[in-house]
């Protein structure tokens, strides 16, 4: 039995519109994320299962119950905001006790459960203190904390981590996790960083002007996109212009070259073939059963755990990721160096 | 507080780093005006009210003028001053606040929110003999609203005990500058309040009462009462509106000491001086007050 489920939703704003027949059914205690680049859709999709938005058409249910109508503060929706959104005038305690001081919880369980929150986001010394005297990360755990306080049926994040910088961002977003399936409460993580979506969810839902491109887990997302958008927006992807496409041997030409992927008879391609791969797949050398290209390098960018080149092969320019080893010797611009990778890694587009 | 002192290192490292300024006397130019103003037109009439107040007509040091306060027609003069001033900041202030929510957070459109301003900014500063005229030709015994309810409505506000030249009437007529100074002010405070802070509240089950009992109006309070200090002020001062209106009539403290220094029968400068520094003492308690609730208001806020 779905938990959330969002149908046919869509969300018109005068003649523009923002979410277009939104489907989405979520289980209990899962981890889903919307991902998509900017003006997408995914702040109106979450504003919608909050009650802030009213949606134009569509339904929502929360554990079978039509809340589609229903006020935000009847909802029991907990939602974190991407400004934190902390009132600044009640201390930290007093923030995460809001919640429950509207439910006119007895004041000795409203602490107790104000310190249990404080615990879980490990920030119990700070419980007098007022917002502006934390940082933004703690003030981030601190919004966690209130939203989560109410026993929400749904936990709604609004890109939470957009406004720290990046180490606390992937702490935080473990620590978001952790929380997550300790409490076991179904959540909707709104983020257009790819890393974060793929890192903390168990399905991910690619958006791209206001639909869904594909609803997935984050490695059928990154392995197999099932559109252009999806392979082109999650992860690097080369896409060479290639000829010749026969694709019930696999075979096509690149450059002059004869590329071999796995067949799949029934595909149908574009006008314009291409060849899309990956570029960690590529690398140095050839090898068995691999494709191997010929090619000179344009440029090296040494990026820490990862080296990226930049090949010509021909016109064509390929993007390698190579690892990085401590007794690497990396190629230099101007090499000539062939670039080799499996048939099963490459797909045709 | 530790990201303070570091980032007032960095401007110190940096200004050092910088190219010299060459001359830093030239920044000094720009402010000498203001303390040319300060000296000619607050600092020496302040010295000149002071003194005055000790001495008496031949110029003589004396308590008198102050003994002279205790009079009960001036004990009276600053009672009505300052329950005009209150009634009056009270009242515009609430009048205000409404107009200036219903621009900001009740999302009227913009030409009404830039009309409301552009008349405000106008209409805070229209006090004097105009406005006292306005107000008589609209709402004067045989003023244009006055007789218009008479002959439509059958209604005579004069006989229903309203009179432009009493209490209420001169409250009302300082109202058409204290609402337009309180929108002034506290617009940008309602602007300050953050859409997520009223979706949090909602989002954590409140409803719009409580959300502005517990959220919105104590972050607004420190403006509201700023506001209010300053309404207050502007009210309690006023002398040309009132006397215009009323001519006398109304036995105001600012109209007592025109009498008193300007040369009519009740002549006596040393009284007027001592008038104005009890309008300084009243103004002090009145700011005293002030600081004390909005330190207790604004606790939450970095000092
Ligand atoms: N209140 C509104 N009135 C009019 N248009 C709106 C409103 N809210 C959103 N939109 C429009 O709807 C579209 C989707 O907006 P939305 O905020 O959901 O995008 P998003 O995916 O969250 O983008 P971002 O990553 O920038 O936050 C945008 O084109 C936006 O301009
Ligand atoms: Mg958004």
């Amino acid at each position: 039995m779905d938990f959330l489920s969002l149908t046919n939703l869509s969300k018109t704003f005068g003649a523009a519109t923002a979410v277009e027949d939104f489907n989405l059914d979520v289980e209990k205690g899962e981890f889903v994320s919307l991902l998509g680049p900017s003006g997408c859709g995914k702040t109106t999709t979450l504003r919608m299962i909050a009650g802030f938005e009213l949606p134009s058409t569509g339904k929502i249910t929360v554990d079978g119950e039509d809340i589609t109508n229903q006020p935000p503060n009847q909802r029991n929706v907990g939602m974190v905001f991407q400004s934190y959104a902390l009132f600044p005038n009640l201390t930290i305690g007093q923030n995460i006790g809001f919640g429950l001081e509207v439910r006119k919880m007895p004041k000795p369980d409203i602490q107790k459960r104000t310190l249990e929150m404080l615990e879980l986001v490990h920030l119990e010394k700070h419980i007098n203190k007022y917002p502006y005297q934390l940082s933004g990360g703690q003030q981030q755990r601190i919004a966690l904390a209130r939203a989560l306080a109410i026993s929400p049926r749904v936990l709604l994040l609004d890109e939470p981590l957009s406004a720290l910088d990046a180490k606390i961002r992937v702490e935080l977003r473990l620590e978001i996790r952790r929380i997550q399936q300790t409490m076991a409460i179904t959540t909707i993580y709104v983020t257009h960083d790819q890393e974060e979506a793929l890192s903390l969810s168990d399905r991910v839902v690619v958006m791209s002007q206001g639909h869904i491109e594909q609803i997935g887990a984050p490695t059928d997302i990154y392995n197999d996109p099932s559109t252009e958008f999806v392979a082109q927006f999650v992860g690097q992807l080369n896409m060479i212009p290639v000829t010749e496409v026969d694709l019930r041997k696999g075979t096509c030409i690149l450059a002059g070259q004869r590329v071999k992927f796995e067949p799949s008879p029934n595909q149908i391609i574009s006008s314009e073939p291409r060849l899309a791969i990956r570029p960690e797949e590529l690398h140095l050398g050839t090898g068995e059963g691999r494709n191997a290209l010929q090619g000179r390098v344009e440029s090296v960018q040494f990026l820490g755990s990862v080296v990226r080149l930049r090949v010509h092969v021909d016109s064509a320019i390929f993007s390698a990721d190579l690892f990085n080893e401590r007794r690497i010797t990396l190629p230099r611009a101007g090499d000539e160096v062939v670039i080799s990778f499996p048939e099963q890694s490459c797909w045709l587009i | 507080m530790l990201n303070n002192q570091v980032s007032k290192q960095t401007t110190k490292r940096d200004a050092r780093s910088a190219r010299p300024v060459p001359f830093p006397w030239r920044n000094w130019i720009g402010v000498i005006p203001f303390f040319i103003f300060v000296f000619l037109f607050i600092l020496l009439p302040s010295i000149t009210l002071l003194t005055g107040a000790f001495r008496d007509n031949a110029g003589k040091l004396t308590l008198s003028n102050f003994v002279g306060l205790l009079d009960p027609s001036i004990i009276n003069a600053y009672w009505v001053t300052i329950k005009i001033s209150l009634a009056s900041a009270v009242g515009g202030g609430v009048l205000g606040f409404l107009m200036a929510y219903a621009v900001t957070i009740g999302k009227l459109p913009t030409s009404v929110r830039n009309t409301l301003m552009t008349f405000s900014g106008v209409a805070s500063n229209f006090a004097g003999v105009p406005l006292a005229f306005a107000f008589i030709a609209t709402l004067g015994r045989t003023g244009l609203v006055t007789v218009l309810l008479k002959n439509i409505l059958g209604l005579n506000l004069y006989d229903q005990g309203f009179s432009l030249y009493s209490f209420w009437g001169l409250t009302l007529t300082y109202m058409y500058f204290q609402f337009p100074l309180m929108v002034l002010v506290i617009t940008s405070a309602l602007d300050g309040l953050k859409n997520e802070w009223s979706e949090a509240a909602e989002n954590l089950g409140a409803g719009k009462s409580l959300y502005w009992r517990k959220v919105a109006l104590p972050i607004l309070m420190p403006s509201i009462l700023g506001s209010m200090i300053l309404l207050f002020g502007n009210a309690f001062g006023a002398y040309a509106t009132a006397y215009s209106l009323t001519g006398g009539f109304i036995n105001l403290i600012t109209i007592v000491i025109g009498s008193q220094i300007k040369g009519d029968v009740l002549y006596n400068p040393g009284l007027g001086y001592a008038l104005a520094v009890g309008m300084i003492i009243v103004m002090a308690a009145m700011m005293a007050i002030y600081y004390s609730l909005r330190r207790r208001s604004e606790r939450w806020l970095r000092l």
